[in-house]
């Protein structure tokens, strides 16, 4: 069963490293996305810091739906996916693999950025540290959502404006307790709290979102 | 992969398909057993890639069954270990390799994934000196033939559904999946595959089932 997993992960990675243009995609619109609040807001340290945590968990979310669209789009197209499904192996396993390596491939290189991209915003050391916590705990939940919200889209028209009406809602609970969570380290309060629930959050979608997903992908290829 | 000694049969019992608002088919009763070859023919639109669809256990039919030793196809545990569905897309990735798609779709299967394994398997099929060349490079029939690698490393008794397997092959292409297909039946194993073309003189005898008369 592991081997099905790591056939599937290994395989999207290699997929990735051959589109490096199309993977790094998500993280340069994350990086360029945030840069422009100082241009636009003005430079003023005090209101960055102010609007740091949530401008950040809000270009993460947006570049992590970037390229969620694609995640099962052209396994259907060339044939891959009914293959997948066929392999005796439960749908689930396929859609955890799949979305862990969407995390490997868009969260992680979100999550490594976000220092930089906190300096830039004047963000104080214990908020960096919170805000890479936040995002370690949170990109992961994107990308299993996205799963969801992909499969249950594929073959439709207009299949990326319908996931984002269907995942975006679905996404605020992270948004909320991950910008919170350095809210409070700047407010000179403990973070554990938004902490704990942003792991129940992961906890709860690891064990939901792949069954969801599942369930979607074989309606799809019925 | 350990299949039964005897190769199941399968069966489809009393067979509807929808595709939307239209009735495909209805009415079809068909088996297929051990060390036999069924050719499913059909006038384009008849239903004969969904037909494939429903016996792979991919789709669910709009009435009647689908059986595989008796036990509905989605529900029987070993159907996956001894099916082989190779359907008209070739379920091959354009950035990859050859060897690596192969490879991929072996390890998935739970069939032999060695490089040795799977060069033998390239080589059989006519693309072992492709075998390091990106799936965009090649043409379509180079595509069927590297998906019909899979054929040959079976090495057990199974059910194979072949959608189209002859489409874009060569002279010596069609040749090549004839052979598998002797060698596969030989061993016991079973086949039901679509083609638009009669299968030509080389391949094994085939009984025929023309989906034509179960128009609704």
């Amino acid at each position: 069963m592991s081997a099905a997993f790591t056939a599937v992960y290994t395989r999207d990675l290699r997929l990735a490293l051959r589109r490096r243009v199309e993977a790094l995609l998500p993280v340069v619109f994350f990086i360029v996305a945030v840069s422009l609040f100082p241009v636009g807001v003005g430079p003023e340290p005090q209101t960055l810091r102010v609007i740091a945590s949530g401008v950040v968990w809000v270009c993460a979310l947006l570049a992590s739906m970037l390229s969620v669209a694609n995640l099962y789009a052209v396994d259907l197209l060339d044939g891959s996916l009914e293959q997948m499904l066929l392999s005796g192996h439960p749908p689930t396993l396929i859609a955890s693999a799949k979305a862990a390596a969407h995390w490997t491939i868009t969260g992680a290189p979100l999550v490594l950025a976000a220092p930089l991209i906190g300096l830039l915003l004047d963000m104080s050391p214990a908020a960096l540290a919170t805000l890479v916590a936040a995002l370690l705990l949170g990109t992961p939940i994107l990308s299993l959502l996205g799963g969801v919200g992909a499969a249950l889209t594929l073959g439709l028209r207009s299949a990326g404006v319908l996931l984002i009406l269907l995942i975006l809602p679905l996404t605020i609970p992270a948004l909320i307790f991950g910008s919170g969570a350095v809210g409070a380290v700047d407010s000179g309060i403990s973070a554990s709290g938004h902490f704990s629930l942003l792991g129940a959050l992961l906890i709860f979608t690891a064990l939901i979102a792949p069954l969801s997903t599942a369930m979607a992908l074989r309606i799809a290829l019925e | 992969m350990a299949p039964d000694a005897t190769l199941h049969t399968l069966a489809c019992t009393d067979l509807a398909c929808r595709r939307g608002n239209r009735l495909l088919f209805t009415g079809v009763n068909l088996e297929v057993r051990s060390g036999r070859a069924v050719w499913l023919r059909g006038r384009n639109g008849r239903g004969k890639t969904s037909l494939l669809r429903l016996a792979a256990g991919l789709a669910v039919p709009e009435s009647g069954r689908v059986s595989w030793g008796g036990v509905d196809v989605r529900r029987a545990s070993v159907y996956a270990a001894v099916r082989v569905y190779i359907g008209h897309a070739n379920a091959l990735k354009e950035d990859l390799t050859v060897l690596e798609s192969l490879q991929f779709l072996a390890r998935l299967h739970g069939r032999a994934h060695d490089r040795a394994s799977l060069r033998a398997a390239l080589e059989r099929v006519g693309m072992e000196s492709r075998r390091d060349a990106p799936v965009r490079t090649l043409s379509q029939g180079q595509r069927r033939r590297a998906t019909l690698a899979r054929l040959a490393l079976e090495r057990q008794p199974a059910l194979w559904i072949l959608d189209e397997p002859y489409d874009a092959l060569d002279v010596d292409g069609i040749d090549v999946v004839n052979r598998l297909l002797h060698e596969h039946l030989a061993r016991g194993g079973s086949v039901l595959l679509t083609s638009h073309l009669p299968p030509g003189a080389g391949a094994p005898d085939m009984a025929e089932f023309d989906l034509d008369r179960f128009a609704p």
